[in-house]
C-alpha cells in the first residue's frame, strides 16, 4: 500500500515545485468537413468541434480535481486547414473566414488555443498553400485562440526555400499587424522542420492526415521537479546525474499517461500519445535554464550549457519512454526565452544570444522559440535563421522550429510583454549581415544524404 | 474498491482525527489505513479510505474536507489513489 512519504513526496512536486499537466490537446480530424462551398464548410467545421469537444474543458476540471493535479491547458489541434479549405478557398479572404470560424468553436467550447491553421509544404507549394500562408498575418492579427504552424522543410525532402523565403515575410507582417500588443502575432507562429503529427503544445499543434477520426494527446511539464531532484545531487557524478533526471521524468510522465488514460477513458476518443515535453513557464522556479544552472553552470548560455542540455534532453526521453504506453510529439526539454525567467535572465546579463540558442537546438526537442528580435529585422534575415534552422532538422533528423517575434517600434535593450504564459523577452540583437543573395535563391535544397554519417 | 487518499497538512491541534474520520463515517466512507507524522514541525497525517459505500460524488467529498479544514485552521486535500500507485509503482 501507499505511504505517507509516497505521497508527500507527490503533492510536493504539485505543490512546491510547480508539476502539472500542460496540455490536454484534443485532435480531430476535418477532412470529412471538406466542402467546396465556404459557408457549408465552416458550418461543418464549427459542427464538429463543438460536438466533439464539447465536454473537453469540464472532463479536464473533473480530472484535475480527482488527482489533486493541476491541468493547465485544454486544447484542441485540427487538420491542417490549408488541405480542408483547398476546395472551397479561392481567396487568402476565404481561408481567414475558416481562421475567425475555428476562433468561435474555440470559444464556444472554452478551450485555451486551436492550433491547425497551417500548411505542409516542406516539398512545394500548392495554390491553396499559397493562399493560407497568405492570409495567416490577417488570421492572427483578427483572431485570439488560432495557432498557425508552416512545415517547410524534412529530412525525406530536404527544405521547400521559396517557403522558406515568404515566411520570411509573413513573421514580419504579421508583426506589423500585431504592432499595437507588441507584435504578439507572432507568439503564435512556427516554422517547422520535420513537424510531428501529434503534438500537443501550442503554437505547433496540428492534427495530421495519418491520424484517426479524434485522439487525445497530452503534454506533462516538470522541470521544477527536475531541478528540485537535481538540488540533491549536487557535485555527484554524471552517472548519479543522468539517474536522477531518468527517475524523475518517469515519475511527471505517469501522471501524464494517467490523466491521457482517463480522459480518452472519459471522453470515449483513443488515447494518442504522451509528449515527455519539460515546458517551463514564467513562475520562478518553473524553469529549464535554472536546471542547467542547477547541473553545474553559472547560467544558460555557458560554456558547457549544449553538453548539459544534451543530457538533460536525453534523460528526460530515457526515463519518459518506459513511464508511457505511447510517447510522441516533440518530448524533450524546450528552450524558450520569454517563457523562462531562467533564460530570460540569462540574456539580460548577457550570458545568452542567438548564436548560442541556435547550438542548444541542436540537442533540444524543438528550436529557436519565443524570441524577440528587433522591429526592423529585414525579412530576409528572418528567412536566413528559419533557413538555418531548418538546415539543423533536416541533417540531423529531428523536430526544428522557429518562432521568432520581430518587436515592431522596438529595438535591443528594449522589452517585448505578451503576457500569461508567454510571459515576456528582452529583445535580443540579431546578426546585422545580410544574406538575401542566398535567400532569394528559388526552388528547394535537396534532401540530405543518410548513408555516410561520418 | 473506491480508494482515496486524504492528507491532511498544519499546525497539531486536538480533535483533527475526530472530526475527518467523524465526517467519514457520517458518509459512510470506511477507514482502511492511517499513519502520522510530524514533518518540518508540521502535523502531516495521511489516510487510506473506500468510498464504494458512499453516496456523494468525489468531488462533493473533497469540497466537504477542504471546507472542514478550513474550519480547523489545517489543508485537507482527498485525491483518488490512482495518481500515487501510477507514480510510485511499476
Amino acid at each position: 500500500m501507499i505511504n505517507l512519504f509516497e505521497v508527500r513526496e507527490t503533492n510536493k512536486m504539485i505543490e512546491q515545485e510547480l508539476l502539472d499537466v500542460r496540455t490536454i490537446t484534443m485532435g480531430i480530424s476535418l477532412l470529412d468537413c471538406v466542402d467546396s462551398d465556404v459557408a457549408r464548410l465552416n458550418d461543418r467545421i464549427y459542427e464538429k468541434i463543438t460536438r466533439l469537444g464539447s465536454e473537453l474543458v469540464k472532463t479536464g476540471e473533473e480530472i484535475s480535481k480527482d488527482f489533486g493535479i493541476p491541468i493547465v491547458n485544454k486544447r484542441v489541434s485540427v487538420t491542417p486547414a490549408s488541405l480542408i479549405g483547398a476546395g472551397a478557398c479561392r481567396t487568402p479572404e476565404d481561408f481567414v473566414s475558416i481562421a475567425k470560424n475555428l476562433d468561435r468553436a474555440a470559444k464556444a467550447i472554452g478551450i485555451n488555443f486551436l492550433g491547425g491553421y497551417s500548411a505542409l509544404v516542406n516539398k512545394g507549394l500548392t495554390p491553396s498553400e499559397r493562399l493560407l500562408i497568405e492570409s495567416i498575418p490577417e488570421a492572427l492579427s483578427e483572431t485570439d485562440y488560432v495557432c498557425s504552424s508552416v512545415n517547410v522543410g524534412s529530412t525525406r525532402t530536404g527544405i521547400d526555400m521559396d517557403a522558406v523565403r515568404l515566411m520570411g515575410d509573413i513573421v514580419r507582417k504579421t508583426a506589423e499587424l500585431t504592432a499595437d500588443r507588441d507584435s504578439l502575432g507572432c507568439a503564435k507562429l512556427v516554422i517547422f522542420c520535420n513537424a510531428p503529427d501529434d503534438n500537443p503544445f501550442m503554437a505547433g499543434a496540428f492534427h495530421g492526415v495519418t491520424e484517426g477520426d479524434a485522439v487525445i494527446n497530452v503534454g506533462v511539464s516538470g522541470p521544477g521537479v527536475v531541478k528540485s531532484a537535481l538540488e540533491k545531487v549536487r557535485g555527484e557524478s554524471f552517472e548519479v546525474l543522468c539517474e536522477t533526471i531518468k527517475k524523475t521524468a518517469f515519475k511527471v510522465t505517469r501522471v501524464g499517461q494517467l490523466v491521457a488514460q482517463e480522459a480518452s477513458r472519459r471522453l470515449n476518443v483513443p488515447f494518442g500519445i504522451v509528449d515527455l515535453s519539460l515546458a517551463p513557464t514564467p513562475a520562478i522556479g518553473d524553469s529549464v535554464a535554472e536546471i542547467l544552472e542547477q547541473m553545474g553552470l553559472e547560467r544558460a548560455g555557458a560554456p558547457g550549457t549544449t553538453a548539459a542540455l544534451a543530457i538533460l534532453n536525453d534523460q528526460v526521453k530515457k526515463g519518459g519512454v518506459m513511464a508511457s504506453s505511447y510517447v510522441g510529439g516533440l518530448s524533450g526539454a524546450f528552450i524558450p526565452v520569454s517563457e523562462d525567467q531562467g533564460m530570460i535572465d540569462a540574456v539580460l546579463e548577457g550570458a545568452l544570444s542567438l548564436e548560442k540558442l541556435e547550438a542548444m537546438t541542436c540537442v533540444c526537442s524543438v528550436g529557436l522559440d519565443m524570441i524577440a528580435i528587433p522591429g526592423d529585422t529585414p525579412a530576409s534575415t528572418i528567412a536566413g535563421i528559419i533557413a538555418d534552422e531548418a538546415a539543423i532538422g533536416m541533417i540531423n533528423q529531428k523536430t526544428t522550429a522557429v518562432r521568432l517575434i520581430p518587436v515592431i517600434g522596438k529595438g535591443v535593450g528594449e522589452t517585448a510583454t505578451f503576457g500569461g504564459l508567454l510571459g515576456y523577452a528582452p529583445i535580443m540583437p540579431v546578426n546585422r549581415f545580410r544574406c538575401d543573395a542566398f535567400v532569394d535563391r528559388t526552388g528547394r535544397i535537396p534532401a540530405p544524404i543518410h548513408s555516410f554519417k561520418n | 474498491m473506491d480508494k482515496i487518499i486524504i492528507t491532511v497538512v498544519g499546525k497539531d491541534t486536538k480533535g483533527i482525527i475526530a472530526r475527518v474520520s467523524g465526517y467519514l463515517y457520517q458518509e459512510g466512507i470506511n477507514i482502511l489505513d492511517i499513519s502520522q507524522t510530524i514533518l518540518d514541525d508540521m502535523f502531516n497525517m495521511m489516510l487510506i479510505a473506500d468510498m464504494q459505500d458512499c453516496t456523494k460524488e468525489f468531488g462533493e467529498v473533497a469540497d466537504d474536507l477542504r471546507i472542514l479544514g478550513e474550519e480547523i485552521g489545517l489543508r485537507i486535500l482527498a485525491q483518488k489513489e490512482e495518481i500515487f500507485t501510477k507514480m510510485h509503482r511499476i
